[in-house]
Formats: C-alpha cells, sequence, structure tokens
C-alpha cells in the first residue's frame, strides 16, 4: 500500500508492505542510512528517530503507523555544516567511537533533553537507559548531553530546542499501556 | 615554536562528522544495484544428525533466487569449505570446519544452508521453508565433562581435548614445600559474547567480466581476510577485494573469517549478483565468537610477609565446538601473562583446550590475559585476606622493580618498560586510600558493607614480533605528498572507532609540518592500501603508528635532498625544523615538504639519480611485544538486604606511554572498563545441558546501560618504550584487563566480614546475598 510519510519535512509516497519496519522504511526506501539496526528486541536504540517530534524505537514501529506522520531522523538533525548543538557535544566531548550506536543516541539525547532541559548526570544516565553503547562505556556521552543542554540552555541562533518540536501534535492518541497501536491501515491490511 | 603541536593534543577526532550526521557508511549502507539478500537457516540443536534437507518448498518461493545445502558446497568445483584457524601448536587437533554443516551439526546457530531472495524480508520467510530432519545427538557443554570423555564434539578424534601445553620454570615443588601459606582456589572466567552494536554484516559481489570478487565485511583484517578468501575459495588473491568501510565495534569478535563470508562470497560468484547478508542479533549471539570461558585451578605458595614463590595452574579453556581463527591461541596468552607484574621465578603450568558443543571462543577485548590479570589479582587479595595483610602491601612486596626492566619472567616473556609502585602509589594518594579503609571500618559498624578493590596490571599488546604470532604480526603505511601539497596516508591497519584517522594525521601535521586538514588517512579498503595485519591487540598505533613513523622518516630523508639540491648544499646539513626544512643554524631559508612533493612531481629540479616523487612506504616488524600497565581502584557498597552493588568510585592510572591525542586514549580506558566491569558483574553467555543457548538476544544477555555504570575517574603516568619508534604502547584493551579484577575485588573485599574469599562472576545480587547471609566477623554488624 501507499503510505504519506513527512521525513525531515519532506513529504514523501512509498510503496510499504503491511509488515514493513519504520526502520527499513527510512533506510531501504528514502536511503536515509543514517538510522541503524542493532537488535531485534527493540534493547539497543540504535535505529532511534522522532516521531511527531518524540522519540521511539523505528524498528518497533510499522511504517504505516508512521503514514501522515512526521519524522525526523539524524540526517534532519544537522549536517556537518549546520550540527546541531548536541552533534556539535558529541564531537566536542568525544561521545562516540565506532559511531554504530550514536545517531540513535543522539536523537535520544535531543528528545531528553527537550523534556528536561537542565538534566543531572544521572538523570541523563536515566535517560538514555534505551539506548546501548558498547564503546565508549557512556562517560562522554553523559558529558556530551551536559554539555549541549549548557549549550541550548544557553540559545543558539540556529537551533533551539522548540525546532525540533512536532509542528503539529500527533493524530494518534498513545495507547494504554500494553496495548498495541493498531492504525487503520493495518487493520484493513489483515482483512 | 614547539615542534610537536598537534601530538599530544586533544583535538576533536576529524571521522565525527560524518558519523554524527548519519553520514558514514557501514557494510548495510552500502547500495548496488541488482542486489539480492541472504539469510541462513540454522541449527537449532547444540548437536544432532542431518537426516535430511529438503529444499523443494523454498526453491518454488518465486521471490527466491537460489537455495544451497553443505552438499552443494562441498561438492562445488573448487571450493576447499574448510575454515582456517592459526596456530603454531604442533599437536592441535583441527577437525573440518564446514562453511556449510555438512552431515552434523555441533553448535546451536551453525549454519545449514543459505537462501538467497529479493528482499530481506522474503529471505527470512523462505529460510523458513527450508525443512532440514535432525537426529538431536547427546551434546557436552561442561567443559570438564568434556575433556574426561564421551560424548565426543567430533566423534572421529576420539577425544574432545584439541591440545595441552604443559610448562615449567624454576622449582614450584621446592617452593610449595617450603612456604608458609599456600592457597588453592578454583576461578570460573565465564564465557561473555563481545556484543559489537553492528553485528556481522556483509555483501559480496562478482564481476564475471573482470573475474573480480569484492566483499565489503565488518571486518577488523582486510587484507587478512582476503588472504583466507583465496585459500578457502581456491582464488587468485589478486583477484579478491576486500573492503571494511565504517564498521561498527569489533573487539575482536571481527578479527575472524567467518562462514557466512566465505559462503556469501561464493553465492555471488554463483548468481552473479551482488548478496547482502547482514546477520540478527540474535544470530549474532549464536554464531560470532565468544570470549573467555576458562576454569583457572590456581595454586600460591606465599611466606608469611606476603611473598608469592610460586604458581601452580591448570587452564581448562572451553574451545566451543570448531576453532576459528585464534581459538586456541588465546589460553595461552593466558599462560604467558600468569605473573601478572610480580617476579616470583617458580611457575608450573599446564593449557588444556577442549571442544564442547557451544559457538567457538576466540579474541574479546583482551584476549586471554583478562583471564590472567583476573586470577593473578585475585590471588593477591586471597594471599592478604589470608595473612591479614594489606592487599597494596602484597602487591608492593611483590612488584618487579622498576629498576629491573627490560625485565624476563619465567614465562618468556621480556616485559619491554614499567614502573609498577609511581603508578600505584599515585592511585592511592588520588582516590586517600587510607582515607578509604578509615571510611570502610566505621561503615561496618553500622552494618554497611563498603569494598575497596585494587588491581595493578601489566597486559602484552602491541601484537607483535612476527616470530611470536600465529600469522605475520608487522604492519605498514604508506605516506604520499600529492602534487598540489595534500599528504595521502595508507595505513595497514584497519581501524573501526580507534580514531587512527586523527592520531595517525596528528603524527603526520607535526612530522611533515603540514596542516592537519591537508593530511588524509586511508585505510580498510585492500584494493587501495598495500598489505597491512589489521586492527587487534592493542596494535593500531603501536605497529602501524610505527610503520607510519617509519614512512615519515623516509620522505623527510628525500624531501631533504631536494631541498638541498635546490639550494646547493650539503643534504647533511639540510634539516627538519619546526616541520620545515631549513640549513642548519641558517633559518633565512626555508622549504615545507609540500614545496618538496611539488618539486619531486616536475621532476626537473631533482638532484641528479633521486626518482621523481615523493612518497614511500614502509613496514614496521616490531622487536618486542609492549607491556602497558596501571592501577584500577574500584569502591563498591554492596547492600546487604539486597546483595546489589553500587559504585562509589573508579580510578585508573593507566600508563601506555606516550600520548598522541589523550583524549582518544581515554576513551578507550573508559569503554574498556565498562565492558571490564560487566563481566565482573552483569555478562554470562549461558547454555543448557543440550547446548541450548538460553542468553540468545538482549532481553537475555546483559550489557550495561548508562545508569548501570559509574563515573570513571582517570589519571595516567608515562613510561615509554623502546620497542617502536614512537614510544608508545597499546591502550585499546588495557581498561578491560585491569577493571574486572578491580571490580571483583572491590565486591569481594566488601563481602570480607562474611568470611568470603571468592566468588565467581557475575557478581550477581542473588550470590552476594546468599554469602551475606553467614553471620559477619571483625565486629561487623547485619
Amino acid at each position: 500500500m501507499q503510505i504519506d510519510l513527512t521525513v525531515n519535512g519532506k513529504q514523501t509516497f512509498i510503496e510499504a508492505e503491511p509488515r514493513l519496519l519504520l526502520v527499513h522504511a527510512l533506510r531501504d526506501s528514502l536511503n536515509l542510512t543514517g538510522t541503524h539496526v542493532g537488535c531485534d528486541t527493540s534493547s539497543c536504540g540504535a535505529c532511534t528517530v522522532l516521531l511527531d517530534g518524540v522519540s521511539v524505537k523505528s524498528c518497533t514501529v510499522f511504517a504505516v503507523q508512521a503514514s501522515g506522520h512526521e519524522v525526523t531522523t539524524i540526517e534532519g538533525i544537522g549536517t556537518a555544516d549546520s550540527l546541531h548543538p548536541m552533534q556539535e557535544a558529541f564531537w566536542t566531548a568525544h561521545g562516540l567511537q565506532c559511531g554504530y550506536c550514536t545517531t540513535g543516541m543522539i536523537v535520544s539525547a535531543v528528545d531528553l533533553l527537550k523534556r528536561n532541559p537542565d538534566p543531572s548526570d544521572d538523570e541523563i544516565r536515566a535517560g538514555l537507559e534505551g539506548n546501548l553503547c558498547r564503546c565508549t562505556g557512556y562517560e562522554n556521552i553523559v558529558k556530551a548531553v551536559r554539555a549541549a543542554g549548557a549549550a541550548m540552555r544557553a540559545g543558539d541562533p540556529r537551533h533551539s530546542v522548540n525546532e525540533l518540536m512536532p509542528i503539529h501534535p500527533p493524530t494518534v492518541e498513545p495507547p494504554p499501556s500494553g496495548e498495541a497501536i493498531i492504525p487503520q491501515q493495518l487493520q484493513e491490511a489483515k482483512v | 615554536m614547539a615542534f610537536t603541536t598537534m601530538v599530544g593534543a586533544r583535538i576533536r577526532r576529524r571521522e565525527d562528522p560524518r558519523l554524527i550526521t548519519g553520514r558514514a557508511t557501514y557494510v548495510d549502507d552500502v547500495r548496488q544495484v541488482g542486489t539480492v539478500y541472504a539469510a541462513f537457516v540454522r541449527s537449532p540443536y547444540g548437536r544432532a544428525k542431518i537426516t535430511s534437507i529438503d529444499t523443494a518448498q523454498a526453491k518454488s518461493d518465486p521471490h527466491v533466487l537460489a537455495v544451497y545445502t553443505g552438499e552443494d558446497l562441498h561438492h562445488a568445483h573448487n571450493l576447499k569449505a574448510s575454515l582456517p584457524v592459526a596456530h603454531k601448536m604442533p599437536d592441535l587437533k583441527t577437525p573440518p570446519h564446514y562453511v556449510l554443516a555438512l552431515d552434523e551439526v555441533r553448535v546451536v546457530g551453525e549454519a545449514v544452508a543459505i537462501v538467497v531472495a529479493d528482499s530481506p524480508y522474503t529471505a527470512r520467510d523462505a529460510a523458513e521453508k527450508v525443512v532440514v530432519e535432525y537426529e538431536q545427538l547427546p551434546a557436552v557443554v561442561d567443559v570438564e565433562k568434556a575433556a574426561a570423555g564421551p560424548p565426543y564434539v567430533h566423534e572421529s578424534l576420539g577425544t574432545n581435548v584439541a591440545f595441552t601445553m604443559p610448562f615449567s620454570a624454576g622449582d614450584p615443588d621446592k617452593a610449595f614445600a617450603e612456604a608458609d601459606v599456600t592457597i588453592k582456589q578454583r576461578i570460573v572466567n565465564q564465557r561473555v559474547a563481545p556484543v559489537p552494536i553492528e553485528p556481522r554484516s556483509m555483501v559480496a559481489s562478482y564481476d564475471a567480466g573482470m573475474q573480480q570478487l569484492t566483499l565489503y565485511s565488518a571486518t577488523q583484517i582486510p587484507h587478512l581476510l582476503r588472504t583466507q578468501l583465496a585459500i578457502v575459495l581456491g582464488l587468485p588473491e589478486n583477484k579478491i577485494r576486500a573492503i571494511a568501510p565504517e564498521v561498527g565495534g569489533g573487539f575482536g569478535a571481527k578479527l575472524n573469517v567467518y562462514a557466512e563470508e566465505v559462503v556469501v562470497s561464493w553465492v555471488a560468484m554463483q548468481l552473479e549478483r551482488p548478496v547482502k547478508y547482514i546477520e540478527t542479533r540474535s544470530e549474532c549471539f549464536q554464531a560470532m565468537i565468544h570470549g573467555r570461558d576458562q576454569i583457572d585451578d590456581l595454586e600460591v605458595a606465599a611466606k608469611s610477609d606476603g611473598t608469592i614463590t610460586a604458581l601452580r595452574l591448570k587452564i581448562t579453556a572451553n574451545m566451543g565446538a570448531y576453532h576459528q581463527l585464534l581459538t586456541p591461541v588465546v589460553p595461552t596468552l593466558t599462560m604467558l601473562m600468569a605473573h601478572g607484574c610480580y617476579k616470583f621465578e617458580n611457575i608450573q603450568a599446564e593449557v588444556v583446550g577442549v571442544f564442547t558443543n557451544t559457538m567457538s571462543t576466540d579474541a574479546y577485548r583482551g584476549a586471554g590475559r583478562p583471564e590472567a590479570t583476573f586470577f593473578i589479582e585475585r590471588a593477591i587479595d586471597m594471599v592478604a585476606q589470608r595473612l591479614k595483610l594489606d592487599p597494596v602491601d602484597v602487591r608492593r612486596k611483590n612488584f618487579i622493580a622498576s629498576s629491573a626492566f627490560p625485565h624476563t619472567t619465567a614465562t618468556g616473556l621480556t616485559y619491554d618498560s614499567g614502573d609498577y609502585e609511581t603508578t600505584m602509589d599515585k592511585a592511592l594518594a588520588i582516590i586517600d586510600y587510607a582515607g578509604l579503609r578509615k571510611q570502610q571500618e566505621e561503615l561496618r559498624k553500622q552494618g554497611r558493607y563498603l569494598g575497596i578493590g585494587i588491581s595493578t596490571y601489566v597486559e602484552v599488546c602491541g601484537m607483535g614480533p612476527s616470530a611470536a604470532m600465529p600469522a605475520a604480526g608487522w604492519d605498514s603505511a604508506t605516506i604520499r605528498v600529492e602534487p598540489t601539497g595534500s599528504i595521502t596516508v595508507l595505513t595497514g591497519v584497519s581501524p573501526h572507532g580507534q580514531g587512527q584517522e586523527t592520531t595517525f594525521a596528528q603524527i603526520v601535521a607535526d612530522e611533515l609540518g603540514v596542516p592537519i586538514d591537508h593530511v588524509s588517512v586511508i585505510h580498510g579498503d585492500t584494493d587501495k592500501v598495500q598489505y597491512g595485519v589489521g586492527t587487534f591487540g592493542s596494535r593500531g598505533t603501536a605497529v602501524g603508528g610505527a610503520a607510519l613513523k617509519l614512512a615519515i622518516d623516509t620522505i623527510q630523508a628525500k624531501a631533504v635532498k631536494i631541498a638541498a639540491h635546490q639550494w646547493e648544499a650539503n643534504p647533511d646539513d639540510v634539516e627538519y625544523r619546526d616541520g620545515k626544512m631549513q640549513v642548519k643554524g641558517d633559518p633565512s631559508k626555508s622549504m615545507t615538504t609540500a614545496e618538496a612533493g611539488f618539486l619531486a612531481f616536475m621532476g626537473d629540479k631533482l638532484p641528479p639519480g633521486l626518482e621523481p616523487g615523493l612518497d614511500a612506504t614502509r613496514r614496521f616488524e616490531p622487536p618486542n611485544f609492549v607491556f602497558p600497565f596501571g592501577t584500577h581502584i574500584c569502591v563498591v557498597e554492596v547492600d546487604a538486604q539486597s546483595g546489589e552493588v553500587k559504585f562509589v568510585k573508579y580510578l585508573a592510572v593507566d600508563d601506555c606511554g606516550r600520548l598522541i591525542n589523550p583524549m582518544i586514549a581515554e576513551g578507550q580506558i573508559h569503554g574498556g572498563i565498562a565492558q571490564g566491569l560487566s563481566q565482573a558483574l552483569f555478562e554470562e553467555v549461558v547454555y543448557d545441558a543440550n547446548g541450548q543457548l538460553l542468553t540468545g538476544t538482549l532481553m537475555d544477555y546483559a550489557i550495561p546501560h548508562a545508569e548501570q555504570v559509574p563515573h570513571y575517574e582517570l589519571d595516567h603516568t608515562v613510561t615509554p618504550t623502546t620497542v617502536n619508534p614512537l614510544g608508545i604502547k597499546g591502550i585499546g584493551e588495557a581498561g578491560t584487563i585491569g577493571s574486572t579484577p578491580a571490580v571483583a575485588n572491590a565486591v569481594i573485599d566488601a563481602l570480607a566480614p562474611f568470611g568470603v574469599v571468592h566468588i565467581d562472576m557475575p557478581l550477581k545480587p542473588e550470590k552476594l546475598w546468599a554469602a551475606m547471609q553467614a553471620v559477619p566477623s571483625n565486629g561487623s554488624v547485619r
């Protein structure tokens, strides 16, 4: 079926079978390969993206669930010429080594600061519990998020926390915990 | 101006802009037109006979291009389908290790068939349509049972013992007879999984016109992989290109030649289509190598003043079902490093390598040295505990003195340089050791259990002299000064997070006097880069960087000749100063490396007999290993009600010689500590008695989250080495080696009032809580 995704501000229409995961739609249909896959149990967080401004693990969202919604991937967070303060901070603090978890980690951290603009180190560690890193021992990731928070609170002319907020609120109500989201398209597809 | 401006500086990594913006290219990001996708059918049993494989249903799937079984590959023309093991042991048993199982499977996850389809989803659907019938056979998982007798993993061997290696030095029997105390302890160093966040990934393509095979693989050793592919596939090596693009972590697990790499390459040749295979995390837990898994039976002889006089050691190493590339080498490294940083002369040891129905063990960050450091550092604490001495004093008493280097150990290694006491004293002062001991005593009175764990490690790395390596130990570097002045570096090592695109550029920038942005460091492509051995064993900078320094020397020597000719000066009178050439003592004229490079390109102003061009390829053959060392101190509190371990402090004072970029070195230490402490507290690969893997996902296997690790406080001392021209030692594995015993010693120290001498890892709350049910001594209360 055709679905309608707004990714990094651009509306796109892609063909998606009902079981296609959002991460594969982003990577394979849209060639946005900055979002990585590190596990098959929603444990590692390498695939984290923003869905209507809120961080989700894109391996745990069907592409059809995101139809009609806004997705921000790492490619939309910033570019080498115009880094987001969080990217800048990861770079400066040496918050990455192999880089594989990094893109998901940065997206999660952006979301974390949106919810808590001035987190303590413990809050940063707790806030990133959905993202695994095997290289850094997390030391410099915590340092980076702290530094990015300070930079963003001080105000950056190009990037404010608000810039990454959803332009419009989610159109799907979050389900009561434990219940799966079955969007209309998927239900139809099942029939 | 100081000559050195970049080396030693904490500059930001040059590889990072592409990584933080999602613009890097890992294997799964490689896009090739016409790509098809592979899925493997894997054994669900620890040991079974394959009675039949029915591929008809899968083959009839319109999405499927091909299905191949072990039979298909085994009978294929040219395919010598058994995987390599690198070793130098005369009596090693090397049963065949087919890339797809033939008649029998010997480990859960062993590949039985490959299915190729038009998408990753359809490939996996079709893999489920391959019907394999098995007759389950009794498996053996317990390494000691396996060593003792049947069932045999490889029936034809009539034994599970792959090799034994005895060793003896000095007179251990006499030392034990004369000892004031002896300590006997069995220490289990549990099996762990490397878990790079990027699983094994590969895409192979075949250009039938050029007869050229190209394999992109998430590997640490592109050239060694190419060589082994040539051997196994029976292809000329000059028709294979191996590429390690961005690699998402390795930790030794990608220092290998995997069955899947061979099969996917072979299939790409059959189909003449690019074939991509990205394993799932579950497959990664099953079929990527595991680490550790030794039982170390230890006996220590000591005098009443804490002097250790002798060690008896039996290392029973679980090899898994097959040898992977370095499987038998790892436990021999444990034996070689059994001394730690201590000077006792009498040692009797035996290494026994045993096959079981589990995944192969192989090099995982530290590879043999963490096991040695763990038992010797635990042994020191046990001696201290028995003799009621401070573990610091026992260490001090037994250290190899700083004046005694180079020091040849009884096991035959020559430690290059070291100053163990200075490093330990620095750590003790920073952490206020005396104050901590006082605090510990006071808290015990309140029923709170603080533990202070010390680990003074030394490790062997910078792998290594070719004579002591299972394969070549040298590495290579090429420097090209391009006509317009930029500098291209081709390194034979294959970094995957270690930052050599930055550190190597720092070295070149200083030595050749060019802005760092003018230096580009290329690696990981066998068609671009001269042969190199790769990145493992903390050798990237210690060996690859040393080769780079040799290439710099050659470039400088030629540039000096070019400049001297321009100035009509004697080359002996021209020198590099602050990155530029000048006549000694005469700063009025100078020439940059870039200018010399341009003259070398133009070719018309060169001294007679000098070849045009300014480039050099050099190889560094290390005369010895290097031996970084340090002191890690961990402070924990163990909750008496729950057995939970809470970190109070973690301090590491390491010494890896001269630092090129301290920020990057610290990053290596941070990550190493996390992996080591995680082995102490959380991680364990578990198979049941039938060889079923019980920890096959990240839901069941614990690698730490940010919340579960402490802040690491770091410091260092600098004791250079003369083994390489940079004076540096490797730092990739030191953190892992130093941290596991520091954490375990801390936890066990916390439990000392309960009479605890040793608890095997992982030190999970239930084990600690159970141990704390004893009545505490030393006036402590519960």
